[in-house]
C-alpha cells in the first residue's frame, strides 16, 4: 500500500489540533451519573438521532418517558434494571476542547468495571445526589481515584430538583465531600448543583439556583485545566524485532523524551548504550525525537541483550532496580488476596512471580482508617501490603513515575487486583554468592542435597563454606555432594551474572551480558550442568532462560540442564547417627 | 515539546495494542472486511511493524459481498503480499442460506459462525477486530482485549478489569481474545486519519451519481446514502453535521432493539 491515493484526498482537512480530556463519572449507584452525562450529550446535540430514536424506543417499552441515561446503558439487562452494568465512554466536543466522557457504574458489585473506565481518566466528575447526600460508594469511588493517580475531582450535586433547590442541602454536601477529599489529599476542583432530569444548570445558570455562584455543569468541564505531563525518561520494552537487518527495539514512551543520539540506561541490566536510530515504516513518520505517549522503535549502537520488562532511561534519572516493594493495593478478586499465596504481578511491560509478604494494614474506605493484623483483604478492599519479587525488576514509586509504578496482580486467569507503589526496596546485596563491585550474584552452587532416611525427601543445605566470595577467593570444589574441576564457569541467569573459576579460584565475576562460552564445564547457579558446546548453542539456551525462565523453568531445565553431571544426592549425616 | 494531538494519540494507542497483541497471544490473526476501518488496521499494522506484517488477514465471506469489496480484496492482497484466509460457510451456502430466510439468522450463519469454525479450524488465539465504540451500544461496553470462551460466546455481563494497559493475556485453552485496537477511535477519526495519511480505501466510500456507502457489508443488507461527498475532505465535511447513525444503513442492526447484542453474545464481531 504506498501512501499516494487515487481518491482526491487532500491536505487542509485538520484544523488547528485540538485538546482532548478524558474525564471519568463516578459516584454511588442511583444517584445519576448515566442520567448527567446523557442529559449533556442530549442537550449539546453530540448524540445522533438514530441512537435518541433507539433510547426513545426502549424506554417506551419499559412504560418510561425519555430516560437520558439509556443513551449510554446499551445493554438490555441494563435497562431492564436501571443501573449501569459496564463502563462506556462517549466523545463530545465543546467551543473549548474534545472530551471523551467515560460513564462508570456506581453499584459496589461493578466496582472492578468503574476501575476499568477510570484507570485511564485525567480528571473526575464525582456526581451526589442531593437528597440522599453522600453514600458509601461516594467515598469508596473517590478513594479509588486517589489510587487510580486522579487527583483532580469536581463534585456534582445533582438531583437538586428533590429539595427545592436549597442552598443548605448543597452546602451539607460540600462541607461533608469537603472534608473526606481532603483527608484523601485531594481536595475538588468545584462544586456544581444541577438537576440532570430537568435541565437545571447544565449548559447555562439556572433560574432555580440564583444563589449559586459558581458556573454550570458546561462551565465546571471547560474549566477544568489539563494537569502537566510527567518528566523523566521511561520507555518500557515491549518487543524486540528482527523482521530484517534492523534489530528494533519496540515500546511506547510513557514519560519524558528521547533523541537520537542519547545516552540511555538499560534496567535492570544496567548497561548503556546509544540511542542510534528512531524506525518508521513511512519516510513521512522519520523523526530524531520522541515523547510520550509515542509508540516507537529505536536502535541501539550496541546490540546486547535487550528483552520485554527492561526499562530504557536516562542516567541521570534511573528506576530502581526492586525486588521487595511496599504498595497500596486494591482487591478485585473472587479469592481474597491472601498472606504467602503467589501472585503474577505485572508492571508496565514487565512481569515476575510475586508473593505476599505480609499486609500492614486494611484501610476502611468511608473512615479511612487503617487496622492492622488481617490476614487477607476481601473484594472492594484497600490495603497498604509488602511483595516480594521472584526477580528484580525495574520499577518507581507511583509517586514519581506513574506508569512504572503501578502494577496489576494476576491470579489464575484474571487481573485479581492493582496496586501503586508506595516504597521500591532497592534489591538486597546476595548473602551466599559472589560479589564484585556493584555486581552480585546468589548462589547455590555449593550447596549440598541431602536424603533423609526417614522421611525420604532430599533437603538442600547451604553447608558450614563461607557465604560471599570475591575475585581471588578459594571455592570449596568438593563437599559431600558435588565435585567440581579446577576450571569452569558459573552462569547466574536470574542475576544475569557469570563467575570464572580457574584452579579453584575465583579469577573474575562479570556481567553475562559480556560472558561468551569458553569451552569449559559450565554451571547454573544452582551447579546443575549446563548443555553448551558452542557460542551459539549457549546464546541460544541464556535467551531461552531469559525470557521464558519464570515460565518454563521445568522443561527448560528437562532440556538444557544435567543434574547429575557433578552432583549426587548424599545421605543425610544426621540419619547416620541414629 | 508540544503534546501529541488527537489522531497521533489514538495511532500510538492503536500501535501499542497490536504490539501486545503480537507479543502476547500464541496464533494471531486481523480480520480484515475490506471496509475502511479495517483498512486502517493494516495501516497501523504495517506502521506498528516497521512495514511487515507479522500475521495473516482473514477475510469472512458470506458471498453476498458488494462485488467490488471482492475485486478490491484481492488486489491489495497481492499488492502487498498479505497472507489471506478466506474463509465460507459452505455448509450453510449449499444448504440455501441468504438473507431471505431471516437477516439475523443469515447473519449468524454466515458470518458468526463461519468466524466460529475458522478460529477452530485454524486455531487462533487472538483476532484483531476493527470495531469502535461509537459504532453501537453493544461495541460501546467493549474491551480493548475480550475474551471469547470454547463456544465463541461472550460473556458481556461479566467482563474482567482492564487497567493501566494490562490486558487479558491469561485464559484457558481453547478460548481466543478479540482485539480491539481501534475501540476509542470514532468514524469522524478513521476519516480524518484516512485523510492525513492518504490512506488508499475502496471507493465505494465516494459519492457517484448522488449516492455513496457509509458502512459496508453484505450487498442485499447494506443501504446507500443521499451523498455528494466524493473526496475525503467531504465526507469529514459531511459527518460533522449528518444527524444519522453510521449503521442506519444495515438492516440486521434494525431487526430489534438489542440485535447486535444478541449477535455478538453468540460471536459475532
Amino acid at each position: 500500500m504506498g501512501t499516494d491515493s487515487s481518491n482526491g484526498i487532500g491536505s487542509g482537512i485538520n484544523a488547528a489540533p485540538r485538546e482532548t480530556l478524558r474525564i471519568v463519572v463516578t459516584g454511588h449507584v442511583d444517584h445519576g451519573k448515566s442520567t448527567v452525562i446523557g442529559r449533556l450529550l442530549y442537550d449539546t446535540g453530540s448524540i445522533p438521532q438514530g441512537a435518541i430514536d433507539k433510547a426513545m424506543a426502549a424506554s417506551k417499552e419499559r412504560g418510561l418517558n425519555f430516560e437520558f441515561a439509556f443513551l449510554l446503558d446499551a445493554f438490555e439487562e441494563e435497562r431492564k434494571q436501571g443501573i449501569t452494568i459496564d463502563t462506556t465512554r462517549l466523545s463530545f466536543s465543546t467551543d473549548k476542547r474534545d472530551y471523551l466522557i467515560i460513564d462508570a457504574p456506581g453499584h459496589v458489585e461493578f466496582l472492578k468495571n468503574m476501575i476499568s473506565g477510570a484507570s485511564d481518566a485525567e480528571c473526575a466528575f464525582l456526581v451526589v445526589d442531593a437528597a440522599r447526600g453522600v453514600e458509601e460508594q461516594s467515598k469508596r469511588h473517590a478513594h479509588m481515584l486517589r489510587l487510580l493517580g486522579i487527583p483532580r475531582v469536581g463534585v456534582l450535586v445533582n438531583k437538586m430538583d428533590l429539595v427545592g433547590y436549597s442552598e443548605e442541602t448543597f452546602a451539607k454536601i460540600v462541607e461533608e465531600l469537603g472534608d473526606y477529599l481532603a483527608a484523601l489529599g485531594m481536595g475538588a476542583d468545584v462544586f456544581v448543583p444541577l438537576s440532570a432530569l430537568s435541565g437545571e444548570n447544565i449548559l447555562k445558570a439556572s433560574d432555580r439556583l440564583p444563589w449559586h455562584k459558581g458556573p454550570t455543569l458546561l462551565g465546571a468541564l471547560d474549566g477544568i485545566a489539563k494537569g502537566p505531563s510527567e518528566d523523566g525518561l521511561r520507555l518500557p520494552v515491549q518487543d524486540v524485532y528482527k523482521f530484517d537487518e534492523r534489530r528494533i527495539i519496540a515500546g511506547r514512551v510513557e514519560s519524558g523524551s528521547l533523541r537520537e543520539g542519547d545516552t540511555v540506561l538499560i534496567s535492570p541490566g544496567g548497561r548503556t548504550s546509544r540511542v542510534l536510530s528512531l524506525e518508521s515504516w513511512l519516510p513521512k513518520d522519520r523523526r530524531t525525537s520522541a515523547r510520550a505517549p509515542e509508540s516507537v522503535g529505536i536502535t541501539l549502537e550496541d546490540e546486547f541483550f535487550n528483552q520485554r520488562g527492561d526499562i530504557v532511561s536516562h542516567q541521570t534519572d534511573p528506576p530502581v532496580v526492586a525486588a521487595r516493594l511496599r504498595a497500596s493495593v486494591f482487591w478485585m478478586g473472587k479469592e481474597p488476596l491472601r498472606v504467602g499465596r503467589r501472585y503474577k504481578l505485572k508492571v508496565a511491560t514487565a512481569s515476575t512471580d510475586a508473593v505476599i509478604d505480609a499486609i500492614h494494614s486494611l484501610i476502611d474506605s468511608g473512615t479511612l482508617a487503617p487496622s492492622e493484623g488481617a490476614r487477607e483483604v476481601g473484594l472492594n478492599q484497600v490495603a497498604e501490603v509488602g511483595i516480594s519479587l521472584r526477580k528484580a525488576l525495574a520499577l518507581d514509586p507511583f509517586a514519581s513515575h506513574k506508569a512504572t509504578g503501578r502494577f496489576v496482580l494476576v491470579d489464575g486467569y484474571d487481573v485479581a487486583g492493582g496496586g501503586i507503589v508506595t516504597l521500591a526496596m532497592a534489591q538486597e546485596p546476595a548473602r551466599h554468592g559472589f560479589v564484585k563491585g556493584a555486581l552480585s550474584a546468589r548462589s547455590e552452587v555449593f550447596e549440598e542435597y541431602y536424603l533423609s532416611f526417614g522421611t525420604r525427601e532430599v533437603t538442600k543445605s547451604p553447608g558450614d563454606a563461607p557465604a560471599l566470595y570475591g575475585v581471588g577467593d578459594r571455592v570449596p570444589l568438593s563437599g559431600d555432594s558435588y565435585e567440581y574441576p579446577y576450571d569452569f564457569d558459573i552462569v547466574v541467569f536470574r542475576d544475569r551474572v557469570a563467575v570464572l573459576i580457574r584452579d579453584g579460584r575465583v579469577q573474575d565475576i562479570l556481567r553475562l551480558d559480556d560472558y561468551s562460552f569458553q569451552g569449559l564445564p559450565l554451571v547454573n547457579g544452582s551447579g546443575y550442568k549446563v548443555i553448551a558446546d558452542s557460542e551459539e548453542s549457549f546464546r541460544e539456551l541464556r535467551d531461552a532462560f531469559l525470557s521464558d525462565g519464570p515460565k518454563n523453568e521445568a522443561a527448560l531445565a528437562q532440556r538444557h540442564l544435567d543434574f547429575n553431571a557433578y552432583r549426587r544426592i548424599a545421605f543425610s549425616k544426621a540419619d547416620y547417627s541414629i | 515539546m508540544a503534546r501529541l494531538d488527537h489522531l497521533e494519540s489514538l495511532e500510538a494507542q492503536s500501535v501499542y495494542i497490536l504490539r501486545e497483541a503480537y507479543r502476547n497471544l500464541g496464533r494471531l490473526g486481523m480480520l480484515w472486511s475490506i471496509g475502511k476501518d479495517s483498512t486502517v488496521l493494516l495501516w497501523l499494522a504495517k506502521k506498528a511493524f516497521f512495514g511487515h506484517c507479522p500475521f495473516p488477514f482473514i477475510h469472512v465471506d458470506t458471498s453476498y459481498k458488494i462485488p467490488e469489496m471482492i475485486e478490491y480484496r484481492d488486489r491489495v492482497a497481492k499488492e502487498l503480499g498479505l497472507e489471506l484466509i478466506v474463509h465460507r460457510n459452505e455448509e450453510a451456502l449449499s444448504d440455501g442460506m441468504g438473507p431471505d430466510r431471516g437477516r439475523l439468522a443469515c447473519c449468524k450463519a454466515l458470518k458468526t459462525d463461519a468466524l466460529a469454525s475458522m478460529t477452530k479450524k485454524y486455531g487462533f488465539d487472538g483476532l484483531i477486530v476493527g470495531v469502535r465504540r461509537d459504532e453501537e451500544g453493544s461495541r460501546s461496553k467493549e474491551r480493548v482485549f475480550s475474551e471469547r470462551d470454547n463456544d465463541d460466546l461472550w460473556d458481556h455481563t461479566h467482563q474482567p478489569p482492564e487497567l493501566w494497559g494490562q490486558f487479558k493475556t491469561e485464559f484457558p485453552k481453547g478460548h481466543h481474545i478479540r482485539v480491539h485496537p481501534l475501540l476509542e477511535w470514532t468514524e469522524l477519526d478513521v476519516w480524518r486519519y484516512i485523510g492525513r495519511e492518504g490512506i488508499p480505501i475502496i471507493d465505494l466510500y465516494f459519492a457517484k451519481g448522488h449516492e455513496r456507502y457509509r458502512s459496508l457489508g453484505c450487498a442485499p443488507c447494506t443501504a446507500k446514502i443521499k451523498s455528494d461527498a466524493a473526496t475525503v475532505d467531504e465526507i469529514i465535511a459531511e459527518l460533522a453535521l449528518t444527524k444519522t447513525s453510521e449503521r442506519a444503513g444495515r438492516a440486521q442492526d434494525q431487526e430489534d432493539a438489542y440485535a447486535m447484542q444478541k449477535l455478538r453474545q453468540d460471536g459475532y464481531m
